[in-house]
């Protein structure tokens, strides 16, 4: 049984597909899956560090490719989470440096060894973003919700549905008491303008980025408030009908409540 | 004041321009129709309509809107006043003209329903002030 094999992918930079990635992938790895991680953002490594690995590379991406090593030697395993693995970029080398081909391999002999197959793709829709969406069966699209980001997501959208492959979205950073004020699109919204399938809802919170900065998963933690959410979003990816927290509008009287707060 | 009734009464923010802007950046995208084209058809337009009544040229709006397989594309055009520019070079207020056009209302009324009208219209079928493209 080989792996599923998908695809984070944007379009645009910074909206989180590293972050998603590596919080995801911790999530399932959680769950019992075992995971591999592909940083396909040659170049610009950053998932090793987001995952505080940066200091166990032996091994990369392109050495793997260009057969320098084993894969597995390049695997890097996750102390926290037996699992789970990443593959780390190479950090001084081009986006060409690696061939849809070569990308491609790795990526089966990957998946032959796990449940899922999580690639990290560099942001743009040049040769970095082909190589990642070319190796993965199916796509997870991360997107904010704002118009440069929404934009992006769409083109990369057209880009996937090109090659037939599934697409699911993921809106990150969601502000529900923006989305009320009617200062920020809703989950709806954006749904609506890419006509995608909806994955997840991730809201806007600073634990990633306390997280991110001590390059832990954030479900290491039991307590953590996103740790939940990536979780829905895991059991959504295996199949799991998994009813959506209703971040958008909530009616007059909900308004009401708020209104009276704030004044 | 009025922020408490701006959160009561929902959203009036900046989500819907965006959402609006999207849209038609979007759809500009997919069709890959320059925004100089959307501007000529426009001009175009207008100019035909012109012919025959005084229309406000600075709040046309033309939009794009998937309808099933295909697209539709919808101008706003308030009309100003109903006159045939070439014929009468006075322009009579759209009260006291008697037209058809004025039969059915003043002209933001028009406007309004005509905009309605073309949303609900098949793109095959030909509305006053909407086109169909594929």
């Amino acid at each position: 049984m080989t792996a599923r094999k998908i695809v984070l992918t944007s379009g645009k930079g910074g909206v989180g597909k590293t972050t998603t990635t590596a919080n995801l992938g911790a999530t399932l790895a959680k769950r019992g899956k075992r995971v591999i991680l592909i940083d396909a953002d040659i170049g610009l490594r950053n998932l090793d560090l987001v995952l505080g690995l940066e200091k166990r590379i032996v091994f990369d991406l392109v050495e793997v490719a260009e057969g320098r090593c084993q894969l597995r030697q390049a695997l890097i395993k996750d102390k926290r989470f037996e699992s789970l693995s990443i593959l780390p970029a190479a950090q001084t080398r081009e986006k060409d440096a690696i061939s849809l081909q070569q990308f491609s391999a790795i990526v089966e002999l990957a998946a032959e060894q796990a449940d899922y197959v999580l690639i990290d793709c560099p942001a743009g829709i040049e040769t970095g973003f082909r190589n990642a969406v070319g190796g993965a069966s199916e796509a997870i699209v991360v997107t904010t919700p704002e118009v440069s980001a929404i934009r992006d997501a769409d083109r990369v959208v057209g880009k996937i549905a090109d090659e037939g492959k599934p697409i699911r979205l993921i809106v990150n950073r969601l502000r529900p008491e923006m989305v009320r004020t009617g200062d920020m699109l809703s989950v709806e919204d954006v749904c609506e303008v890419l006509a995608v399938e909806l994955l997840g809802v991730v809201p806007d919170d600073e634990e990633v980025i306390d997280t991110t900065n001590r390059g832990e998963p954030i479900v290491l933690n039991d307590s953590s408030r996103l740790g939940a959410i990536y979780d829905k979003i895991a059991r959504r990816l295996e199949g799991e009908i998994v009813p959506f927290t209703n971040f958008d509008g909530q009616g007059f009287f909900g308004r009401l409540i708020d209104a009276l707060k704030a004044g | 004041m009025i922020d408490f009734l701006k959160r009561l009464f929902g959203p009036s923010g900046s989500s819907t321009t965006a959402k609006e802007r999207l849209r038609l950046v979007l759809m500009t995208d997919h069709l890959e129709l320059s925004p100089e084209l959307i501007e000529a058809m426009k001009r175009d337009l207008v100019d035909v309509i012109s012919r025959h009544v005084e229309v406000d040229r600075d709040k046309i709006e033309v939009n794009f809107e998937r309808q099933d397989s295909a697209l539709a594309m919808l101008a706003n055009i308030p009309i100003l006043s109903v006159g045939r520019p070439n014929g009468n070079p006075t322009l009579v207020p759209i009260e006291t003209v008697q037209s058809p056009i004025v039969a059915n209302g003043s002209a933001p009324r028009v406007r309004k329903r005509r905009k309605r009208a073309a949303k609900k219209t098949a793109p095959t079928s030909a509305a006053p002030a909407s086109a169909a493209a594929q």
